[in-house]
């Protein structure tokens, strides 16, 4: 029955890539993007990652669609036809693909348990995490305890990225008067984004504090955080949503998540231990794990949210280039 | 005996649902043009999936599960309408203009 | 399944992985080109997470009467990769937007013959 499953789901993955091909108008290749997105994500779920299905529609169905619509609007909507025959990009790419399921001969067979990938640090992760981390979900505890150097790499990379596209981009504020037109038209989604806006910043929380016990985490509450403010400003305009949460603040949350990871660190090697180990934290050691964990799970989802929504901002508010409508 | 009565009626509802999603979307394929199309997917959308989440519901009992379908089910009964609805003002603001047969042909 | 049809999925996995290149590297426009990145980026993911499965078992949150669990491993890596490719799908974004703004097209035969001709 799983097997069924995977298979319609991955037949759909490989029509939805094919459309993607042959689309030419971009609006439509967004769209379709975000269903590969939202399928891949369903496949995560059949696969037992549940935690990477949550993020994966998260960002690669929400968030990422919202940016390429954001993109395609600054630039134009239709694919002009190559100039040259795609017979040499075809063949290179059929030969690297033959190349690779020659590779695959070698591998365990799909689910196989005695497979090498499953043999070496995993059985540690998962028999020592009940006991010296103290919290079931074992994906969180790898990700925010024992693999912790590779997240702060992660969180600076994301810093880094919003960085670039502020750099790129910039931020203009628009003036006011420019979009509150239509506004009896967007009542309806107006009262609606009200009643969720309060909902979803709740729900971002709780994945957020909730990430010990089941699916969710820091990366996936900034998202779920910057989402309910895209939403906010979608339907009252970026000015409104300014006044909200003002572009300056969105800078300094940026560095703070950040600067909060990198100050555990700090603050366990001062009472002790070494960077990120969370031991020293309090008295008993499960609960030093606790506490750090969820410090910097609260860094890391300040980063993303104030990345997201400095991306976001970037792209809205620059104007399309002269000469275009 | 109550149980099997309960299964039954979950597993109406879940095919009652699935039928309606599969009629949305027969709709959207055949319908000439944007508003109809439109028109065929929302009805038989929330009416869908709020069969289904019913029939899961059943399925769950008086459990957090249960709790869990019951939120999802007022977000879609929100959701599902609302995105039609903007669908709709933005057709009309970009000047879609509605399906209508040439007369005297 | 036994054999080589239990690697079905990996099969399936690469010939997603070839169709996103086949767009980075056959299609001029760019943003055309970033989407195929997109799918190739999240191709690459489903490759890991079904590296991770393993057979009976379930998700990798500790339960009472549970012994068989998915490999969390790649799981953590490819939840940080997926919000690290949202970064880097806005930053290549951005530069397309940039280039639009200096060249006046997004299309990468016509932003060649601009270069040659200036």
């Amino acid at each position: 029955m799983e097997h069924l499953i995977n298979i319609v789901l991955l037949g759909l993955l490989m029509l939805a890539g094919f459309a993607i091909v042959r689309t030419k108008s971009l609006l439509a290749v967004a769209m379709l993007t975000s269903i590969y997105s939202l399928l891949s994500a369903s496949l995560f779920v059949v696969l037992d990652a549940v935690d990477v299905a949550l993020t994966e529609a998260a960002i690669g169905a929400g968030i990422s669609t919202i940016l390429m619509l954001a993109a395609i609007a600054l630039t134009s909507d239709e694919e002009k036809a190559p100039r040259h025959t795609p017979l040499l990009p075809l063949f290179v790419v059929i030969a690297t693909g033959a190349a690779l399921i020659y590779g695959t001969l070698d591998m365990p067979r799909f689910g196989d348990p005695a497979a090498p990938a499953h043999r070496h640090v995993a059985p540690t992760y998962l028999q020592d995490t009940p006991t010296a981390i103290g919290i079931p979900n074992v994906v969180t505890s790898v990700l925010a305890s024992y693999r912790s150097y590779d997240t702060l790499g992660e969180v600076t990379v994301i810093f880094t990225a919003g960085t670039g596209v502020l750099a790129l981009l910039g931020f203009r504020p628009r003036r006011r008067n420019t979009e509150d037109t239509g506004r009896k038209k967007l009542v309806i989604l107006r009262v609606v984004a009200k009643l969720f806006f309060p909902l979803i910043l709740l729900f971002a929380l709780y994945v957020l504090f909730h990430g010990d016990y089941g699916p969710g985490g820091g990366f996936q509450a900034g998202v779920i955080f910057a989402t309910g403010f895209i939403l906010y400003a979608l339907a009252f305009g970026l000015s409104n949503s300014q006044q909200l949460i003002p572009h300056q603040l969105l800078y300094v949350m940026a560095a703070a998540g950040v600067l909060i990871y990198g100050l555990v660190g700090i603050a366990s090697m001062l009472l002790g231990g070494k960077f990120l180990e969370y031991q020293v934290l309090a008295n008993d050691p499960v609960t030093g794990q606790h506490v750090g964990i969820l410090l910097i799970e609260t860094g890391v989802a300040i980063t993303v949210a104030a990345v997201v929504l400095i991306i976001y901002y970037g792209f809205v508010s620059r104007r399309p280039a002269p000469g275009d409508i | 005996m109550i149980g099997l009565a309960f299964d039954i009626l979950s597993w109406v509802s879940l095919l009652i649902g699935a039928i309606f999603l599969l009629v949305g979307a027969i709709g959207v394929l055949r319908f000439p043009d944007f508003y109809s199309r439109l028109h065929a997917v929302s009805v038989s959308d929330t009416m869908g999936t709020a069969l289904i989440l019913v029939g899961l519901m059943i399925q769950g009992g008086l459990s957090m599960v249960t709790v869990k379908l019951l939120l999802m089910f007022y977000f879609m009964i929100f959701t599902g309408p609302t995105a039609v609805h903007a669908l709709a003002e933005a057709a009309i603001e970009g000047n879609v203009k509605p399906f209508a047969r040439k007369t005297g042909q | 399944m036994q054999g080589p049809l239990g690697l079905y999925n990996y099969w399936i996995v690469i010939v997603l992985m070839m169709t996103g290149f086949y767009i980075v590297i056959a299609r001029p426009n760019l943003i055309k080109k970033i989407v195929g990145l997109f799918v190739f980026q999240t191709s690459v993911f489903i490759f890991f997470i079904t590296m991770a499965k393993v057979e009976d078992g379930t998700a990798p949150i500790i339960q009472e009467g549970v012994n068989l669990y998915s490999n969390p491993l790649p799981h953590v890596l490819i939840l940080t990769a997926i919000v690290v490719s949202l970064a880097t799908t806005a930053l290549g974004l951005a530069l397309v937007v940039r280039i639009r703004e200096s060249y006046g097209t997004i299309n990468e035969d016509d932003i060649h013959v601009q270069d040659e001709a200036s």
